[in-house]
């Protein structure tokens, strides 16, 4: 794991994707070095000028690049701390604690990958999809939503690797759930999952009967997201663990899930 | 014992002792908000803190109570860990050993649920030569046997503090808890009972309800507040509890700055301790010490020892 680190960076674009989703691109100061991000690590974000919104939000690194220390953040309006987020203006600094847990396990060159992602969910599997490329692996993204306008990051997938899309109503992709879709019918080397918890069980129902391990990032409710408070533990074989440093990605053969 | 050269900014002293225990400055770390403090090394030099409390150690290890154990609120927070902990054998054996170099004052914060897990947990730590003082909580409000039965009655004070008393030789701390009618009375219980320093406050009970669901957002529906929030109820038992006793008082509660563990210091604490801030800004203890270096400055203080209980 490489060193937590707590520095400001600065907002350069701020692009709304839909009603409910924007995308945060962030410059990294020269201070952060050569920053180790792996795919599926998380940074806090401090929102400030939110008097309701006290901690830190946990928030997924969409993609990183060590270069140029350009991160890109996937944003969920889900209360007043994330609202808030998604409306600072592009100039403006953020404070951010990171990278923060462990990551998806990249397999061997030339093996199978499925990636999963579920509403907001999608955000990890953009530096997870790039990695596994680079290593050779390229994967499948089966991407969820409620709607055709909701499928975010389409063509950046796209150009990374196949992609299977369900919607709840059918206006792209196969109708249903994506925990149903048909790419989940066959084998893969690995199956990484990201989005709600009804969804990823599915997913892992599926990839469990068709032989594949199966990653799981979990969102539980996280206060320091450094190991000291012991708030977002999740149940495993191994007793209570927790998601922000032992996770958020589980194997779920270590979790204690019905599958 | 840690060697302790105190913080000195030009000419102002920032060390303290609090009965024996020597420190280089004021600030210490809440139990519970820090971990075993190697979760905070990527941000800070440990050296530069008073001292550090250690996770909440019990005598078997304890899994916690279940999730969601979180929930925020305003300017503060909810939790109901539940004094999850992997023992204090744990403790010896595999933290004890990496941390124990440190040149600060580790403290280890004991629970339990019977008097003789508290004494068979401080025998045990009595043989670790790098522990100048140990907290004793009696006032976790997360466990149903939690100490909190013995913080909330001066008998149940008195009665856990002179069983420790026993078998702790060094600085012994009795943590009090805040849901009590007059937390005076209970810190001069366990003054009377040998308690060489108190600290407060713990968390105070309270509660959420998601109002959506329809449910308690905690899975014990009711849990310990903390955070800036609480700030000013545990200003008021801090000089309470200092214009009560003889031994010193450790504050914290909402602790978030400099200024704030300066308004402790005023109100009658010798020592603070900053907890739940650590999760905002991991760097809040060493530039809290700083702005207090600054203060002194700018007040003309020598000694911050001369600010202690000034209200």
């Amino acid at each position: 794991m490489g060193k937590k680190q707590i520095f400001d960076a600065k907002i350069t674009a701020n692009h709304a994707l839909s009603e409910r989703y924007s995308m945060l691109t962030l410059q990294l100061p020269e201070s952060v070095g050569e920053m180790k991000v792996l795919p599926g690590q998380f940074v806090e974000i401090r929102v400030t000028d939110s008097p309701s919104t006290y901690l830190r939000r946990p928030i997924s690194i969409c993609d990183y690049d060590n270069m140029t220390r350009v991160m890109t953040l996937l944003i969920r309006r889900a209360g007043e701390g994330t609202c808030h987020l998604c409306d600072l203006p592009e100039g403006s600094a953020v404070d951010i604690v990171g990278p923060l847990g462990n990551g998806f396990s990249i397999p061997p060159e030339g093996s199978s990958a499925l990636l999963a992602g579920g509403g907001i969910g999608v955000a990890p599997l953009m530096l997870l999809g790039k990695r596994m490329k680079e290593a050779g692996v390229k994967p499948t993204f089966l991407l969820g939503a409620r709607t055709a306008s909701e499928i975010l990051l389409l063509e950046e997938f796209s150009s990374i690797g196949d992609v299977a899309i369900s919607t709840d109503d059918g206006s792209a992709g196969e109708k249903g759930y994506a925990a149903d879709n048909s790419a989940l019918s066959k084998h893969y080397d690995i199956v990484c999952t990201c989005g709600p918890k009804p969804m990823m069980v599915g997913i892992a129902r599926n990839a469990r009967r068709n032989g594949s391990p199966c990653e799981v990032s979990l969102e539980n409710l996280m206060a320091c997201g450094l190991g000291a408070c012991l708030c977002c533990v999740e149940p495993t074989l191994k007793g209570n663990l927790r998601a922000c440093v032992e996770g958020p990605v589980f194997n779920t053969d270590m979790l204690l899930w019905d599958l | 014992m840690a060697n302790c050269k105190p913080t000195t900014t030009g000419n102002v002293n920032l060390a303290v002792e609090v009965a024996g225990m020597r420190m280089k400055n004021p600030m210490l770390t809440a139990s519970g908000t820090f971990g075993f403090g190697e979760e905070f090394a990527d941000f800070i030099d440990l050296e530069q803190l008073g001292g550090f409390i250690v996770k909440g150690t019990t005598l078997e290890p304890r899994e916690g109570n279940p999730y969601p154990r979180m929930a925020e609120t305003p300017s503060g927070m909810l939790n109901a860990v539940g004094l999850q902990n992997k023992g204090v054998d744990h403790f010896i054996s595999e933290i004890y050993p990496r941390i124990k170099d440190l040149d600060t004052n580790i403290l280890v914060n004991v629970s339990g649920a019977r008097i003789e897990d508290y004494v068979a947990v401080a025998e045990k730590l009595a043989l670790l030569d790098r522990i100048p003082a140990i907290e004793v909580n009696i006032s976790c409000p997360n466990v149903k046997q939690g100490g909190m039965a013995f913080g909330t009655t001066t008998e149940g004070a008195a009665a856990v503090t002179s069983a420790i008393r026993k078998a702790w030789p060094r600085t012994l701390i009795v943590k009090l808890s805040p849901n009590v009618t007059s937390i005076a009375d209970i810190a001069k219980a366990a003054e009377g009972a040998g308690a060489d320093s108190v600290s407060l406050i713990n968390t105070l009970m309270g509660m959420a309800v998601d109002v959506e669901r329809r449910r308690p957002c905690l899975s014990t529906v009711t849990g310990g507040l903390s955070g800036a929030a609480v700030r000013p109820v545990a200003v008021r038992m801090v000089w309470q509890v200092a214009k009560a006793v003889k031994i010193p008082v450790i504050g914290l509660g909402g602790i978030s700055s400099g200024r704030d563990a300066i308004e402790f210091m005023l109100a009658g604490a010798r020592a603070v301790q900053i907890g739940t801030a650590n999760f905002i800004d991991p760097q809040v203890t060493v530039k809290a010490i700083e702005w207090m270096a600054d203060w002194c400055v700018r007040h003309g203080v020598s000694d911050i020892n001369d600010i202690v209980g000034e209200i």
